[in-house]
Parts: structure tokens; sequence; C-alpha cells
């Protein structure tokens, strides 16, 4: 599992933390089942408070991408397709709302903003 | 998480200077950082805590329990490492441990010889014979033998050169490893405390300033640097510290969404916990 997190980002280190182990077992490279170091140890890896890896794992098991043991440790959850999809499109409408956002605000109507979806995508379509 | 320290209303005042209702508390697993300028209250706090001078007023509790009439139950389950050490110099190195081993009850002679080992410590040389970074480690080895739970050390990297500080910072890193562990280290090397505290306590003319966890101080807090026509006496008031110049300005928020939200085109920079410190004392006139 690869973790970086960068002192540039707007976004808070448990967010960085937690989306890249997030996209982590969306890619596969950690599987169901697989343990995660504890919360010390990555919190000594990666130098960071063991209080903001501990949220992390507190919210990865809420989502529920991880489960956690009592004395034995924190394991990815078995695969659950629908929440992991569910998860990805999630993204996709966040970044979709900020593309309207930004449309919205220099006054790009509705009909222009679903052209240029389509005109996006057919481009993207063309090259593949 | 479990209270291991919790410090309320300590006084002691001495000469014109006060500790003034220092109250925190320390969880367990952590490693907490003890930062303030020299002559701040870090040593008197540290020293109250252990029953080392008597305090005016206010209570301690270790593992939930006053260290004054539990001294040895808890004595037993603390490590404790002060800045000058407190040894015999015409000592040897095993003449002083078996002193302090005595005192303990589940003293471990295989751990300290682990530690010996490991730090490369000449155990028939006198004490006076140690390097500055040596007697460090050896403090540190004695400490760790009884298999204390908390950690409890006053300046232990000051005057040590970064590699030996390097190599301390991952002893206590490794110490922290088994579950249940805690640290309680004071420090003005705040780059030390940069890499491995979880909590960090700010004191600051006998008065707990902050205590917070790291990251959440690093994530809230922001170097600003813009343009002078960006502040106003609303914007203004966003920062703990403001430098201005002809050519700019530079300043240290402890909201940097606030910033981002009312201010336009600023770069906004990640502090360092020196930059964070200084924030908050010296007055108007100092850096950050």
């Amino acid at each position: 599992m690869k973790i970086i997190i960068s002192n540039v980002s707007d976004e808070p280190i448990y967010q960085q933390i937690k989306d890249q182990i997030k996209d982590a077992i969306f890619k596969k490279d950690l599987n169901e089942g697989d343990l995660l170091p504890s919360i010390r140890k990555l919190a000594n890896d990666l130098r960071v408070s063991v209080l903001t890896t501990r949220r992390v794992y507190e919210e990865l098991e809420s989502e529920g991408f991880v489960i956690r043991k009592a004395g034995k440790g924190t394991f990815v959850a078995s695969e659950n397709l629908e929440l992991l999809r569910e998860s990805k499109m999630h993204m996709v409408e966040v970044k979709i709302t900020d593309a309207w956002e930004t449309a919205c605000s220099f006054g790009i109507t509705k009909e222009e903003f679903y052209s240029m979806i389509d005109l996006l995508i057919n481009e993207e379509e063309e090259h593949e | 998480m479990n209270n291991i320290l919790n410090v309320q209303g300590l006084r002691k005042s001495f000469g014109n200077f006060k500790l003034q209702d220092v109250s925190f508390s320390l969880k367990e697993g952590c490693i907490t950082g003890f930062i303030g300028a020299n002559g701040a209250g870090k040593t008197t706090t540290i020293k109250s805590i252990l029953g080392l001078i008597l305090k005016d007023a206010g209570s301690v509790k270790l593992f939930g329990k006053e260290i004054s009439t539990n001294e040895r139950e808890i004595k037993n389950r603390i490590g404790i490492v002060l800045d000058n050490g407190y040894f015999y110099n015409d000592m040897t190195l095993i003449e002083m441990k078996s002193i302090i081993a005595s005192a303990y009850s589940n003293w471990d002679e295989k751990i300290f010889l682990k530690y010996i080992e490991k730090f490369n410590l000449p155990l028939k040389q006198k004490i006076s014979n140690l390097s500055k970074g040596m007697r460090m480690k050896y403090s540190i080895a004695l400490a760790l033998s009884h298999k204390a739970d908390l950690l409890i050390m006053d300046e232990p990297t000051s005057g040590l050169d970064p590699l030996i500080r390097t190599e301390i910072m991952d002893i206590l890193l490794e110490f922290m490893e088994k579950e249940g562990k805690s640290i309680f280290f004071s420090s003005h090397i705040t780059s030390d405390l940069d890499k491995i505290s979880d909590v960090l306590i700010l004191i600051d003319d006998g008065r707990i300033v902050f205590n917070k966890e790291k990251d959440k101080l690093l994530d809230t807090h922001g170097l600003i640097k813009g343009d002078n026509a960006l502040l106003n006496n609303d914007t203004k008031k966003l920062f703990l510290k403001l430098h201005e110049t002809e050519y700019g300005f530079e300043g240290l928020t402890n909201n940097k969404e606030a910033v981002r939200e009312q201010m336009k085109d600023v770069l906004i920079e990640k502090p360092t916990i020196e930059n964070i410190m200084l924030g908050y004392i010296g007055g108007e006139n100092y850096g950050f």
C-alpha cells in the first residue's frame, strides 16, 4: 500500500490517509481479509499522530471498508460491491457538482453544460 | 482513551515565577509534547507532578491515584528522565544502576542489559566519562528497565546533535509500539516534536496556552502571505501574529478556513510546530 502525505495539500491529514487507503482497496492493492498495520505502526511510519490514524480507522470502519477486531487488529472488510460502487459514484457526483457550480458562477446554462459534457465524452471515446 | 495523568489547578510560586492553575490530562497511548520557552514552567510542572518539589495547591493523579498516598506503586509504573540525570559522577555505570534498580520492585536486568548492548554503553566506566549523548542514552536505559507504562522526560534531547536526537526519537517510538504505553516529554526543540508527538501542550509564563492534537494544529493553522490591500480590520482579526512590509504581509492564522473564504489570492503554507508555538508566545514584536 502506498500512502503519501502532502504538505501543500488543502486536505486535512486524516482525509489524505483515509482516501489513499480507500483507493488501495478500490484498486485491489489491499484485498479482503488483509491485516492493516496497527494505529501506532501506521502513525510511526507516516510520522503523524496516533490520534489521526485512529480516526482514519474509525471512519473507515463506520463506512464499512474495514473491520476492527479487539486484540487482533484491523482488517479489510469483505468486499461489498454495492458499497464500493456507491462510493465511487459519490466521488463522481462530487466532481460533477463542483463543475456545475463553477458553470453557474460563469453564467453557463444547463443546455450548454450538457453539451459540454457530451462533447468531452465523445472526444474521449474517439481517442480510445 | 483513558487518562493516565490528570493535573488540576496546579500552583507553585517561587521568586517572581508562578505556575498559575495549570490543568491538563494525558491520554493513554499517546506521545505528548510539552513545549514552551525557557523559564515558561515546564520543569517546575514536571517536578511538581513527580512530587520532587512541593506544590502550593492543586491535585496530580497518575493512573487515577494521588502520588502522595501511592508513591511506591505509581513510581514503579513510571520511568523518569531528568535533564541533568542526578547521577553520582564518580560511580561506574553498573554501580549507579544497582542503586536505581533497588528502588523498583519490577526491575528487569535482562531488559537493562539489552539496552546497554544496543546503545553501546561501557558499563565499567565512570559516569563522568560519558559524553552528553551517552549519558542521555544511559538515563533512558535506566528509565526503560522496569517495565514502566509512562515515560516522563524533561528535555531529553537538548544539547544533543541531530543524529543522536533522531536515534532517541526512534527508541521512543519503539517503546510506544507496545500497547498501553505513553510518553510525556518537554522540549524546546520543536522539530523533535514535529516528528513524533501525538498531542502538544504549550505552556507560557506558568499558564497552559493550548492542549491539542498535533495534526489538528497543523491542519487548522496556516502561514499566510499576500498583498497588504487584503488587510482590513476584519481580516486582521484572523491572525495570531502579522507582519506587514511595503512588499506584502506574512501572518500566522489559527483559522485557515476563514482565511480561505475571506481573503482571495493569498498564499497558504503549512506552518511548523515552531511557527505555531511562536504565534502564541512573545509579544507583537517577536517573529514566528
